[in-house]
This record gives structure tokens, sequence and C-alpha cells, in this order.
């Protein structure tokens, strides 16, 4: 954009037309450099999936994953397992933001709880989760609570770990300016600690989010005969390669929906923050 | 001197105070029984070079620090820690950053228990007062340092204080800046009727601000000594008295 204007000459001043081009080939530049290698990308999925440069079999044309995309929505089978799905990372994911949130708020407060807590985190969450699914499921049965748990599990550490961060790093000159106006420490975790953890706690909720939909997938493909996850499996070994794909791709699409919605989120809350992302 | 006669409180006495701290290998004293008194309605400056513990003496005067030893007294009370006859105004300007200037500002009056609507009130005339009337709205990031510091400055007045603590308040800021600021800072002086300790190390900061200028020295064996600044207001920095003044006090601060 920048250089559209060094190039026009300061003395003679282009007539509308000209600006008016530039514009829309500025704007057509900004679309282009921003989606161009997506739509490359599909445009080259197409042509090698119709031009038989790969298996068709393997990599359907994009309109026959859009149809089965379709079908799976229209007749309800994809419905169900995306509904099944929602359910278990969203059970998980408020439950972790439930119980991380309020224990790292007072965490990051009480250096002796944070200090004795430390190491057994530190060992729970280098333990993937994943390897301890099947202990989940020992316990808990294979339904519903070990899928959930394992998520759970897993979505828990992020947002602690963040929202600790978050409250250890709040400016201690703030604090202290607070306190030489008498606030009481109430008052003082209300209007200075939580919100200068927000953008913090935001960082762990988002990383928290793609773990979430990251063990819903591998716990579903695991134990389970309902949900994206599963269907993704079951389409493989079924063969139906184009709904394996549909699968696939409403499971990026989750992972976009809820990034979004905590962008949108970020935004609404940090509008302060210079660097709100 | 019309100040000094109305403005009957924020009376500061500091009896034997001393502080140490900690430090590898031993302890560091930082002031060692010093007596001082601070009429009300006074500006006192304090000078040193770093590490002589004018800030330390500021944050016990605030009470953001207790003393080792010795007492603060302010209107005949002793200070136990913040007070809300004080108001600190720190080197940075200490605004939250998810608060518009009319919130830092109100901000102060709150966290003292004043209804929101009531401290926004106060907050809005101290905000014209410091002329930061057009950035009310403003996120502290959008405001330049001066700005910023107005802001801070402004906090501290909203709430009314007797005794105004300032930690070299303008000595992050530019050198144009900092002179308006001085300015500023008198007009404040002069117009609240506050008692004003103002830690510095800007000689002629000192000398244009205050009645008296407390130097500290860095040896811990002298004794801190007190200078009069007797020249009329408003005063002027190219004046001959106001350079012989800045030349005596920075001869006081290189001997010792």
């Amino acid at each position: 954009m920048s250089l559209h204007v060094l190039d026009t000459p300061a003395t003679a001043p282009p007539s509308q037309v000209p600006a008016l081009l530039h514009r829309t080939g500025a704007a057509g530049a900004a679309i282009l450099s921003r989606w161009g290698l997506l739509l490359a990308f599909l445009l080259l999925w197409q042509v090698a999936s119709v031009q038989g440069w790969v298996s068709a079999s393997v990599l359907p044309p994009l309109g026959t994953i859009a149809g089965a995309l379709w079908r799976g929505i229209v007749g309800g089978a994809l419905l169900d397992d995306l509904a099944i799905s929602l359910q278990r990372s969203g059970l998980a994911f408020a439950s972790a933001v439930g119980l991380g949130i309020p224990l790292g708020l007072l965490m990051g407060q009480l250096r002796p709880v944070e200090r004795a807590l430390d190491p057994i985190l530190q060992l729970f969450r280098q333990t993937s989760a994943l390897a301890l699914y099947p202990v989940f499921i020992l316990l808990l049965g294979l339904g519903e609570a070990s899928k959930v748990f394992v998520i759970f599990w897993a979505t828990l550490f992020p947002i602690l770990l963040a929202t600790i961060g978050g409250v250890k790093e709040v400016d201690a000159k703030l604090i202290e300016m607070a306190r030489s106006y008498g606030a009481t420490r109430a008052t003082v975790f209300r209007r200075v600690i939580l919100p200068a953890s927000v953008p913090q706690i935001f960082v762990g909720l988002r990383l928290s989010a793609t773990t979430a939909l990251l063990l819903l997938i591998a716990a579903e493909m695991i134990g389970a005969n309902r949900g994206l996850g599963f269907q993704v499996m079951n389409a493989q070994y079924n063969f139906q390669v184009p709904l394996m794909w549909a699968a696939i791709l409403l499971l990026a699409l989750l992972g976009l929906a809820a990034n979004a919605v905590l962008v949108l989120l970020q935004r609404r809350l940090c509008r302060w923050s210079a660097d709100a992302r | 001197m019309g100040a000094q006669a109305i403005a009957r409180r924020g009376e500061v006495a500091v009896r034997g105070l001393s502080k140490s701290f900690a430090l590898a290998g031993g302890r560091l004293n930082v002031l060692r029984g010093l007596d001082l008194d601070i009429r009300a309605g006074e500006c006192l400056a304090i000078v040193g070079a770093s590490g002589s513990g004018k800030t330390t003496l500021l944050r016990m005067l605030a009470g953001l620090e207790s003393p080792d030893a010795g007492e603060v007294r302010i209107d005949g009370v002793p200070v136990r820690g913040v007070g809300t006859e004080r108001a600190v105004i720190f080197q940075e300007p200490r605004l939250l950053p998810w608060l518009t200037v009319l919130g830092n500002v109100a901000f102060g009056l709150e966290a003292r228990g004043l209804p929101p609507p009531e401290a926004e009130v106060r907050a809005r005339e101290t905000i014209h007062l410091v002329g930061l009337a057009d950035f009310e709205a403003a996120f502290p990031r959008q405001l330049s340092g001066g700005m910023a510091q107005r802001a801070g400055i402004a906090r501290a007045l909203a709430v009314r204080p007797e005794i105004l603590l300032l930690d070299e308040p303008l000595g992050a800021l530019d050198a144009m800046t900092r002179m308006t600021l001085q300015e500023e800072l008198a007009r404040i002086w002069r117009d609240e009727r506050v008692t004003m300790i103002l830690v510095t190390h800007d000689l002629e900061e000192a000398i244009l601000l205050a009645d008296r200028v407390l130097v500290l020295p860095r040896s811990k064996g002298e004794r801190p000594r007190l200078v009069d600044v007797a020249l009329a207001r408003p005063r002027d920095r190219s004046e001959q008295n106001f350079v012989a003044l800045r030349r005596r006090l920075m001869a006081e601060l290189s001997l010792h």
C-alpha cells in the first residue's frame, strides 16, 4: 500500500481513475497475500485429484468431500457426531476453566501454596494425558466419564499454569500504587491483579482449547463408537474416504471456531492492551 | 508564604529515624538517626547521591516501608503504614493500563471508599486542573510520558492529601516536558496549599520548588544538612542568586 503511495510522483497528482485502480489493486493484493496460499493449496488438491496425480480414492475431489459433508449434515449422522464431540470437549474445557482459573488465581498469590503444589503439578503436567487414558478407563470405565476426564486432565494444566504465571507477573509497582491509596487486599485483587492477569489467562485458554480438541480426537479414536474422532477412524476402516475427510474438515472448522470465539472475547476484554490480537 | 499561614495540617516530625537493608555479607545502613521537622504547607526537597537514602526516607514517610528505629509523626500522630492524609507520586506514572485516564484518576478515590459516581465527579475536576480534560477517555498507552505523569499527579491530587510525597516525579521525562511540569508543580503547591516533600536528583528543580533543601550525605559519618532557599517566587532559573545557590548545593553534594 505504502509502495503505491511512494511510487506516485508528488508533483503530479494522479487522476481519479488510476487512483481507483491502484486502490482496487492494493485491495486485491491484500486479499491475495492473505488467502493466496490457501487458494493455491485447494486448487492443487483439486487438480491433483481430478488429473489422477494422486489416487482420487485417498484424496477425493473437493466436490466429493463437500457432498459427503452435506449428506452427513442433512442426514444427521455427522451432526450427531459433532454434538457428542462438542459435549465431551465442552464439558471438559468448562470444568478445566472452572477449576484452573480460580485455583491459578489462588496459587499465584499464595507463594507457599504455589511452592507446595508446584512439584506435583509439574509431574502431572509432564505425564502425557494419553498415557494415562488407559488408567482413566480402568478407573472410570469406557463410557463418557473417562473421555471427558482425560480431556479435562490435559486442558487443566495450560489454563492453570498460565493463570499462575499471569498473577505472578503482575507489576509489583502497580500493586504498591494501589496499596499507597489504602486499597484493601480484596480491592488490590479485584482491581489490579485480576485485570492484569487476563491477557495471560487468555493465552492459557487458547492453548487449552487446542489441547481439548486434540485429546478429544485421540480419546474418540481409541475408545468410542460415536463422535467426530470415531467417525474419522470408522470411515477409514470402511473406506468411506469422502466421509473421513468430511469429519476431518468438521474438526478443523471446530478448532477454528473455538479459537475465533476466544480471540473475539479477548478483544472485548483486553481492548486496553495494544497487543490484544 | 501565605500558604504556610493558612495550612495548619500536614506537619511532619521525624525523630531518630534509622533504616538498614540486608546485603550480601552484612547490612547497609541507609539512614541513621535522622531528625527532621517539616512545617505544614512547606515544600521540602530532598537531594543526595544515589544510595544516600532519599527514596527510602520518602517511602518511610509514605508508610510503604517501616523504619528499624525512630518514628515519623504527622500532625502529632505516629505513622503506621499508609494514611489518607498522604498521597505518593512515583517516578513512573503507574497508571492501570486497562483504565482510562478518568478511571485511573478515580481509582485512588475509589480505593479510599468514595462511591464511584462521586469519585468520577472529583476525578473530572482534577483532570481539568492538570490540563488533561481532552484525554479523559484515553488509555495510558495512548498518552505521552508527560501526559501520563500528569494523570499520575491528578490521581494523587484528587484524594486531596495534606501531604504530597513525590519520588523523582519528573526524572523520566525529557527536558522540555520536565520544565513545563516543574512550573505546574509550583502552581499546584501554591494553589492546593499542601505540604510537598520532593525527592529529586535535579538541583534546579529543588531550588525552583522548595522552601528548604535537605542534602543527604553519601557517607553515613556526616550529618544531613538543611539549606534554606531564600528566593522570591516565582523563581527564575537564570537569576544570579538562583545560580549561586545551585553552585552551593553542588558543592555540598560533592563534598560528601
